[in-house]
C-alpha cells in the first residue's frame, strides 16, 4: 500500500490500514520536511500564543514505526505508473503498490497579480508558512488579509491577539460567502471590528506593489491601502497535478465514486483533494476542506483499500474557533430552503430545512463550546434525514437531544 | 492521598448526561450513566484539553465537543483518531443523594 500525502488524511488511511489488519508494506509519502503534523493549529494556537511555534504532530516517528509505517519525508511523487502499478519519487526511486491512495491535498488558490510568495507577500498553508506570518505580527505593524474566508479571519484574530494591525479586503459584500448562513457571517464580522480589525469589503483588489517601505495594494475603486506584509487566503484549490498527469479523471478535484475509487480501481482518492457524490445529498458532488472529513475519508479509503466497498456516509461537518467564539456547521446549509432560529446566552444556531422540513443543514456560533451539542445532536438528526419538530428546534430551553428518541 | 469529595447532588445530572466539576484546581466530569450509575474522569479532553462536560453522553461514550474524540467514561478507553492517549477514571460513591469522587 503506498500513500501519496502525510497530511490528516494520509496519515489516518495509513493508521488505519493496521488497524484493520493489514501486515503488509505501508509507504506514506509527505512533501514537507516534518513529522505528520495538524494543520487546523496553525492559524490558531501556533499563531496566536505566545509558545515557541513548533508542529503538533499527529503521530511521532516512534508511532509510525511500531505501526511497521514507512515514512518518506520530503519527497514527492512525481509520475504514477498504472500499467506497472509503481509511482515513481522526485529524487529518483520507486515504490511498488497494489492499492494507491492519493491524498494530496489542496494548495493555496494564487492571486493573478501575486503567483508567488515573495518577501513581503505570504500564501498560507503549511507550518513553514506559518512560522514567515507570526514574525511580522508586532504591535504596530499592519498586515493586510486578502480574503474574508475561514483562513483570513482565523489568522486576523491570532494577529490582532499579539497586537499587529488588521484590515481585511474582500472582493464579495460580505465574509464567508460560500458555506456561512448570513447572520453567523454578521456576527463573526462585528466581532472583528470589536477587536479593531478593519474590513474593505465588496471591493476587488486591482493591484498588490511592494515599495520600499512595505506593501501598496490598489483596490479596484482606487483606493490605496498601505500594509507592512500581505497574506492571501482566497481559497484552496484541489492538488491534482499527479492524476491529472496519470490520466485518471477529474472534477472539481479528483474524481472518486462512493467508495473513493477514482477511475483506476486500484487506485483511491481521499480528503481535500477529491471530489465525490454524497448519498444525503441526492448524489451531489461534494469537494470537502475539513479536518473531520480529511480523518473520515483516510479512515473509509482505508477499509476500502483492503476491499470493505463500504460507501462515504458520513455528514459534513467543520468548525472554527476566532476569539472566544466557535463556530460549528454540520451537513450542507446551502441546501435547505428554510431556517429555524434557535438564540440564547450569547449563541445562535441556525437550521436548515427543505421544503418538506426535512433537516439538511445546521450552523451555530458561540462562546467556547456553546452550540457543540445542538450541532452534534443535529447532526445525527441530519444523518437520519430526520423532520424534526419545528417548534421544539426554535425553542432554546428545549432538550435537542430528546429528538434523537423520537 | 486521595480523599472522597462531594462532588455534587445525583440530582444535579440527568440520565445519560455529564456535567463539570472544579476542585482545587483540577477539572473533572462526573456521569450518570443511562442505567442510572455515576461516572467520573478527568475534565479534559487528552487531545487539545476541551472540557468534555460540554459533550454529548451517548450510551458509554462521552464525545468531546471540539474534534469528537470519544472516550468509553466507564473506563476511560479512546477510541480512536484523534485520540492516543485514554482518559483517567476516579472511583465513584453515592450517599445520601450525593456524590463522592475519590481523587
Amino acid at each position: 500500500m503506498v500513500i501519496v500525502g502525510a497530511g490528516e488524511c494520509g496519515v489516518r488511511a495509513a493508521l488505519a490500514l493496521r488497524e484493520q489488519g493489514f501486515t503488509g508494506p505501508v509507504d506514506l509519502i509527505g512533501a514537507e520536511p516534518y513529522l505528520p503534523y495538524e494543520r487546523p493549529p496553525l492559524s490558531k494556537d501556533i499563531m496566536a500564543g505566545e509558545a515557541e511555534p513548533e508542529p503538533r504532530t499527529i503521530a511521532s516517528a516512534d508511532r509510525l514505526a511500531a505501526a511497521g509505517i514507512v515514512f518518506h519525508p520530503q519527497r514527492t511523487v512525481s509520475a504514477i505508473d498504472r500499467a506497472g502499478k509503481q509511482v515513481a519519487l522526485s529524487g529518483g526511486g520507486a515504490l511498488a503498490y497494489d492499492k494507491l491512495l492519493l491524498a494530496t491535498g489542496a494548495v493555496p488558490r494564487r492571486l493573478p497579480m501575486a503567483p508567488e510568495p515573495t518577501g513581503r507577500i505570504a500564501y498560507f498553508r503549511t507550518f513553514d508558512d506559518a512560522l514567515r506570518i507570526r514574525a511580522q505580527l508586532v504591535p504596530g505593524k499592519t498586515l493586510a488579509i486578502v480574503g474574508g474566508g475561514f483562513i483570513g479571519l482565523e489568522l486576523a484574530a491570532s494577529a490582532r491577539h499579539r497586537g499587529a494591525g488588521i484590515v481585511v479586503i474582500e472582493a464579495l459584500p460580505r465574509l464567508l460567502s460560500r458555506g456561512v448562513p448570513e447572520p453567523i457571517a454578521r456576527r463573526i464580522e462585528a466581532r472583528h471590528r470589536a477587536a479593531g480589525v478593519e474590513f474593505v469589503l465588496g471591493t476587488g483588489l486591482a493591484a498588490i506593489e511592494e515599495t520600499a517601505a512595505g506593501v501598496r495594494l490598489r483596490l479596484a475603486d482606487g483606493r490605496e491601502i498601505a500594509a507592512d506584509f500581505v497574506v492571501i487566503g482566497i481559497g484552496a484549490v484541489p492538488e491534482t497535478s499527479l492524476a491529472a498527469g496519470a490520466g485518471l479523471s477529474l472534477d472539481n478535484g479528483i474524481a472518486v465514486d462512493r467508495l473513493l475509487t477514482t477511475s483506476d480501481p486500484d487506485i483511491f482518492a481521499a480528503g481535500d483533494c477529491c471530489s465525490f457524490p454524497h448519498p444525503l445529498y441526492d448524489g451531489r458532488r461534494l469537494r470537502l476542506e475539513s479536518w473531520r472529513s480529511a480523518q473520515e475519508q483516510g479512515a473509509l479509503a482505508a477499509a476500502n483499500m483492503l476491499g470493505a466497498a463500504e460507501a462515504v456516509s458520513a455528514v459534513p461537518w467543520f468548525w472554527s474557533d476566532q476569539y472566544e467564539l466557535t463556530l460549528q456547521i454540520a451537513g450542507l446549509p446551502d441546501e435547505g430552503a428554510s431556517i429555524v432560529e434557535r438564540e440564547s446566552e450569547g449563541s445562535l444556531v441556525l437550521f436548515h430545512l427543505k421544503p418538506d422540513g426535512r433537516l439538511v443543514g445546521a450552523a451555530g456560533i458561540g462562546p467556547g463550546n456553546a452550540v457543540a451539542r445542538d450541532i452534534r445532536v443535529a447532526e445525527m438528526l441530519i444523518a437520519r434525514r430526520a423532520h424534526p419538530d419545528i417548534g421544539a428546534l426554535a425553542k432554546p430551553d428545549f432538550k435537542l437531544r430528546s429528538l434523537l428518541a423520537a | 492521598m486521595p480523599e472522597w469529595i462531594a462532588a455534587c447532588a445525583t440530582d444535579d445530572i440527568d440520565t445519560e448526561d455529564v456535567i463539570r466539576f472544579d476542585h482545587g484546581t483540577q477539572t473533572f466530569a462526573i456521569y450518570r450513566s443511562p442505567e442510572d450509575r455515576f461516572y467520573a474522569t478527568a475534565g479534559m479532553c487528552t487531545h487539545e484539553h476541551t472540557c468534555l462536560a460540554d459533550g454529548l453522553v451517548m450510551g458509554d461514550i462521552i464525545e468531546c465537543p471540539k474534534h469528537n474524540g470519544r472516550f468509553n467514561y466507564k473506563t476511560g478507553q479512546g477510541k480512536g483518531a484523534p485520540i492516543i492517549d485514554n482518559l483517567k477514571t476516579y472511583p465513584v460513591k453515592v450517599e445520601g443523594g450525593t456524590v463522592f469522587i475519590e481523587a
